[in-house]
């Protein structure tokens, strides 16, 4: 062996074990990224986190419940109070709204704003581990917010049953169902033509109104349902009803629902890994 | 090989080799096979003006931009198969600073520390020193925007550092800021160069590549025109002394034609005309002795401008 090759085969050596680390665990540097940014600004995060749901509990839950109680309405929401109706539903939508957020802006951000997305890629870090830390820091974000959520209507008396914090599951799956597909909408983004906003008005917005959220689904005109039914946040919110006060669903169509919101995110997840590394590696 | 082995202990091993590397991008080719070698502890540029594809062989040196042709060796590895590996390796300036603007000076130091998978105390101690290196200090709690550009790029420079890379990519270093931030910069990397850091940088400063490169390579339209060290090239390509003449705006095409013969060569350019000679003192009296009085004249040493202006006959700055 030459010398050449010996100091070659040396500066390969250390390259292939300094790079083992970033390998096996980029995506959570990644996510160590996002939280040091987070804990500066943490009074933003950890105050909403807190005072939504306790306004939404009291107006939502208790203001708007106590015009409904009784008659046919209660009827129609299956022989339980307004305020358990909602709640589930207000957890799961509030899920759904700071996905919708986390996946516009951090994403945007990283690619074209502030392009730190690059700097991640110009050190060992891969496209893929940079969108599955974003993946896991909102994942960790959106858990941690719907456990207060969740606890919070404990103190409500929102939420009955025993398996209610299968609700907080319920929750994650809303907001990765929506967010791995729309990830990959952002990811697909060239030039700033205000997308972000058009997403959160014209797809945020009705999604949250016309997915049983606040009535159950079957009160709306049969021509509109599939809205719901396209929608992740009506799916999540069914599988938080069953777990918070047992809806009575069949197995099957919970079997539908957790499908569903599995799929979509995994599709969406690995689309937005792949348009990810053609933007990052062009 | 037949090279004597007492050879190959002195001379280092070559940490970039590229062989006909080329990169398009659908239609448009970017990098058309290029060439070249760099050995360790050598300072090497990219000289060219914008879009000659100097970035785009910085990002495939880098191993964030696959070749579409050629062969990419760096530290023995091939980035198409070990991109991370050779990141892990680089520490990367890039033209746009992507510094977190949400975050403090430190804190950027020590979150691109992590993304290497180095332990927190081994950065803080190196985030600490790199800080000292970079003039920053005192800014450690300074938020990104309150930052001067050249700060930006110190410290840009300093979080490529982190990892004590074997091999410092810079694109365009010093390209918008003011001179004094530039020349507190070349400081910094003719420092890095003094410890034998390896160094590849692109630019488009004739003053920057003479001032920090060992070698380099003329780019033009994605193809290298000319390699040698800086001295070498202006030997080869100009002569030792330039006479740059102005005669007012559409009077220098006119003066131009009378010039010939005087020099080595006569240059006509927008704005003035550039007389090649060995002794310009002594083609400014030729100019004279024809009876043309220009409205300004200067005599200076001939540059790496002038090796650019003969190679592709535009100059760098446009």
């Amino acid at each position: 062996m030459s010398a050449i090759s010996a100091e070659v085969d040396a500066g390969a050596a250390a390259a292939r074990s300094a790079a083992a680390r970033p390998r096996r665990f980029g995506a959570l540097f990644v996510f160590e990224h996002r939280f040091t940014t987070a804990r500066r600004t943490w009074t933003s995060n950890v105050v909403p986190a807190l005072g939504l749901p306790v306004l939404y509990l009291f107006a939502m839950g208790l203001g708007l419940g106590s015009l409904i109680g009784g008659g046919s309405g209660a009827q129609d929401l299956g022989g339980v109070s307004y305020l358990v109706f909602v709640a589930p539903a207000l957890l799961t939508a509030a899920a759904f709204q700071t996905a919708s957020e986390e996946f516009i802006f951090p994403i945007r951000l990283g690619f074209k704003w502030n392009p730190t997305f690059f700097g991640m890629n110009s050190a060992p870090l891969s496209p893929g581990q940079i969108i599955d830390g974003n993946v896991l820091y909102t994942s960790a974000r959106i858990t941690a917010n719907s456990l207060i959520y969740y606890l919070l209507m404990l103190a409500f008396g929102a939420a009955p049953s025993g398996w209610g914090i299968l609700s907080v599951f319920a929750a994650l799956l809303t907001a990765l169902s929506f967010g791995g597909p729309l990830c990959a909408y952002i990811c697909s983004l060239e030039k700033d033509a205000s997308q972000e906003t058009l997403v959160l008005r014209f797809i945020v917005m009705p999604l949250t109104l016309f997915s049983g959220t606040y009535f159950p689904l079957s009160l709306m005109p049969i021509y509109l349902q599939w809205i719901g039914w396209m929608s992740p946040l009506w799916h999540g919110t069914q599988l938080a009803r069953d777990a918070t006060y047992g809806l009575g669903e069949p197995a099957w169509l919970i079997a539908v629902h957790l499908v569903y919101l599995l799929a979509t995110f995994v599709v969406g997840w690995q689309i937005a890994r792949r348009l990810s590394r053609k933007k990052l590696n062009k | 090989m037949s090279v004597p082995v007492a050879s190959l202990v002195t001379m280092p091993a070559p940490v970039i080799i590229a062989r006909d590397l080329a990169k398009r991008f659908g239609e448009v080719e970017a990098v058309g096979g290029v060439s070249f070698e760099v050995a360790a502890g050598e300072s090497f540029g990219l000289l060219g003006p914008n879009g000659a594809g100097k970035s785009t062989t910085m990002r495939m040196v880098g191993a964030v931009s696959p070749r579409t042709g050629g062969e990419l060796s760096i530290l023995g590895l091939d980035p198409d198969r070990n991109g991370p590996e050779i990141r892990s390796q680089l520490g990367v300036v890039p033209q746009t600073d992507n510094l977190d603007f949400e975050l403090p000076v430190l804190d950027n130091v020590i979150v691109y520390g992590r993304y290497f998978g180095l332990p927190r105390k081994l950065i803080k101690q190196r985030a600490g020193e790199l800080l000292e290196f970079a003039q920053l200090t005192e800014k450690s709690k300074t938020r990104i925007d309150d930052l001067s550009g050249g700060m930006k790029r110190r410290l840009t420079i300093a979080r490529a550092l982190i990892n004590d890379p074997k091999i410092l990519l810079l694109d365009e270093p010093t390209t918008g800021l003011d001179p004094q931030a530039r020349h507190i910069l070349w400081d910094r990397l003719f420092r890095l160069k003094e410890q034998g850091t390896t160094l590849v940088l692109t630019t488009h400063y004739m003053d920057e590549a003479e001032q920090l490169c060992d070698r380099l390579i003329v780019v033009d339209h994605g193809r290298i025109m000319a390699e040698g060290t800086p001295a070498s090239l202006i030997r080869q390509y100009s002569s030792r002394e330039v006479l740059e003449l102005r005669f007012g705006s559409g009077r220098n095409g006119e003066a131009a034609q009378k010039l010939a013969g005087i020099g080595d060569r006569v240059e006509e350019l927008p704005d003035r005309v550039l007389i090649y000679a060995d002794d310009g003192e002594a083609a400014l009296e030729a100019v004279r002795a024809r009876g043309l009085e220009a409205l300004t004249s200067l005599v200076r040493r001939a540059s790496l401008e002038d090796v650019f202006l003969r190679l592709t006959g535009r100059s760098l700055i446009e």
